[in-house]
């Protein structure tokens, strides 16, 4: 009575064991991407279906990307991971639960499409706000989250830093200086992402919001009425959104296959369309040429080029009086 | 401080404009911290008219949300008020060792941030935890599934019904309970006759403050339930996902929900409460 009544309540929430011929795989996430895996998922179990004659079912799990790597060791059963940070992935595989060289297992080290931090502007820009010199200005008003809890941020530090170190040949110094000019004209630091879209958007405050390009398209079209304008400067830092296989979950669920075939399905022409019209940028050729008109020509640096990585980086610029506490004054 | 507010001001000889500035400002901080706030959840769902909410609230990982924290709720209510009346009872009726511990016990939750039993159940029956390989070799599943959202909520929502129940049961005494002993009543025919009669009215308002908690619950339910959509997502974490996904219609709409089983809840609550004075 009491199994029947747990089997019971098992199925009607959904939580009972896949019959045979159906997969089911879970998608543990970032949390802003639940939409484009909305889109992305259906394609995918059609195509599965189409090649192996089984149906499969994709559940998302999302939230924030490091959240979700603790709960993934603490045994939330993940098949595959898409993050949006490198280190999450990394942590996952020190822990065991991921293959140590995931970045060599898909291409572009596992990175299926990338973005960068860019600017979206009042209608019209009426402060002619086009490259991270016109966010020194004085009299510009910038709004981005604080880097110390968002990792949003922390790329907007990073390429503001990189492109002032490219315009003055290296100069750590000059650098700082410019960057220290960019946050004394934040007027709130906002814990995330989120809560710094709203302050701009719902609002109104700030000349200018700075976040992942992949994000801008999205927000210009929920704020449809405020006519919001997308810039892309001129350099910027490539974020990587990376994927792996979570191997030790699948191997033991027997999912290892229809696993692997996800992450690749999302380098497919099919996908990468999918991906690029979500204003993400993708590196298949056909498909950047297709949707030229998201993604305006930028030079890209990587924190391993400029920074060294994100161990340094994480040691020089972001511990506990590194340089961003040096230059973020007024927080 | 202005002068108006000075003791001077609250002499019998009152100045009026003390009185309505802060009568004024009284309404006007509720106006703004309560009343615009709910109203205008209930705007922005209907924003862009109700076939768009309705359209919301059907999409299947909402309704889920709703059902999975519906679920929540009627499982843990049976069991906050077994444990209610048990401890509400052991402690007002008899005298022990330890009394006064238990007192503390019970009430330990309403201090405990909900964040930390989030984390502490993770730690203790985290993969990685102290029961963790015991868990995995039996192949039970607490954490990121139902069992874990009603662990932690049971630990958030238990000391409602004994805190109720308790004050009433040490002011009523236990006159009426020895009378039905020295009259030949069974344990249980006390308990049915005398003791839940006495206490019904502080048992269901006590049962109605931990339904609204359960149903409302976000920090400790977030850590540990994994935010599987149509598994594991309750509504307060589906509200959050839709408003990070910049579905603010979908997120207000979901919200609106939430807020009218709270109104329910509070309209329950007051009618209650005039019952039990």
């Amino acid at each position: 009575m009491k199994t029947r009544l747990t089997t019971a309540l098992a199925l009607a929430l959904g939580l009972a064991s896949p019959v045979a011929a159906q997969d089911a795989i879970l998608n543990v996430s970032y949390d802003v991407a639940r939409e484009l895996f909305a889109e992305l998922n259906p394609v995918f179990a059609e195509k599965w279906q189409a090649e192996t004659g089984r149906t499969v079912t994709i559940d998302q799990s999302h939230g924030g990307s490091s959240k979700q790597a603790r709960a993934i060791l603490e045994g939330l059963p993940a098949d595959v991971v898409t993050f949006n940070q490198v280190t999450d992935i990394d942590v996952l595989a020190e822990g065991g639960l991921v293959d140590e060289n995931w970045r060599e297992a898909f291409p572009n080290q596992a990175s299926p499409y990338y973005s960068l931090p860019a600017f979206l502007v009042r209608e019209g820009n009426p402060k002619g706000i086009d490259d991270w010199d016109d966010l020194a200005q004085d009299g510009v008003q910038v709004i981005f989250p604080n880097p110390k809890t968002s990792g949003n941020a922390r790329y907007t530090y990073l390429a503001a830093y990189a492109y002032a170190l490219d315009k003055n040949n290296g100069d750590q110094a000059a650098a700082q200086e410019f960057v220290k000019k960019i946050f004394a004209n934040v007027p709130v630091f906002d814990q995330g992402g989120r809560a710094a879209t709203a302050t701009f958007a719902e609002r109104g405050i700030g000349d200018v919001l700075i976040t992942f390009e992949a994000e801008t398209g999205g927000i210009a079209r929920q704020y449809a009425d405020a006519k919001l304008e997308r810039v892309t400067p001129s350099l910027s830092v490539l974020a990587e959104f990376p994927v792996a296989v979570v191997t030790e979950n699948a191997e033991s669920k027997g999912t290892a296959e229809v696993s692997k075939a996800y992450l690749d399905f999302l380098y497919s022409p099919d996908a990468q369309r999918i991906l690029a019209r979500n204003f993400n940028r993708v590196h298949d050729e056909a498909i950047t040429a297709e949707f030229a008109a998201n993604f305006p020509a930028v030079k890209l640096v990587t924190v391993e080029d400029v920074f060294g990585g994100w161990d340094k980086v994480q040691q020089e610029h972001f511990a506990e009086g590194g340089i961003l506490d040096s230059v973020f004054v007024n927080q | 401080m202005t002068p108006a507010i000075a003791p001077a001001a609250l002499a019998p000889r009152q100045d009026r404009r003390a009185q309505w500035l802060l009568i004024g400002l009284a309404v006007a901080l509720t106006l703004f911290i309560v009343v615009v706030p709910l109203v205008y959840i209930f705007w922005r769902a209907l924003s862009e008219g109700f076939a768009v909410f309705a359209q919301n609230i059907m999409a299947p990982d909402t309704l889920h949300a709703i059902w999975l924290t519906s679920v929540v709720a009627v499982i843990t209510l049976p069991v906050n008020l077994a444990i209610g009346i048990a401890a509400a009872w052991l402690i007002a009726r008899f005298t022990f060792p330890g009394r006064k511990a238990l007192l503390t016990l019970i009430e330990l939750p309403f201090s405990i941030s909900p964040i930390i039993a989030g984390v502490c159940y993770l730690l203790l029956y985290g993969r990685q935890g102290l029961l963790g390989p015991v868990l995995a070799a039996g192949d039970v599943k607490i954490l990121f599934a139902l069992p874990g959202i009603i662990l932690v909520t049971l630990f958030v929502t238990s000391p409602f019904v004994a805190r109720e129940v308790l004050p009433l049961m040490q002011a009523q005494g236990s006159e009426q309970e020895q009378a039905a002993l020295t009259l030949g009543a069974s344990g249980w025919q006390i308990f049915r006759r005398v003791t839940l009669p006495n206490i019904r009215w502080a048992l269901l308002y006590g049962a109605v403050l931990a339904t609204a908690r359960a149903v409302g619950e976000f920090g400790a339910v977030s850590v540990v339930s994994g935010a599987i959509r149509g598994q594991t997502n309750t509504l307060p974490l589906q509200i959050e996902l839709l408003f990070n996904d910049l579905n603010i219609v979908g997120a207000f709409a979901a919200a609106s929900t939430l807020t009218l089983i709270a109104l329910v809840v509070l309209v329950l609550k007051t009618v209650l409460e005039g019952r039990t004075r």
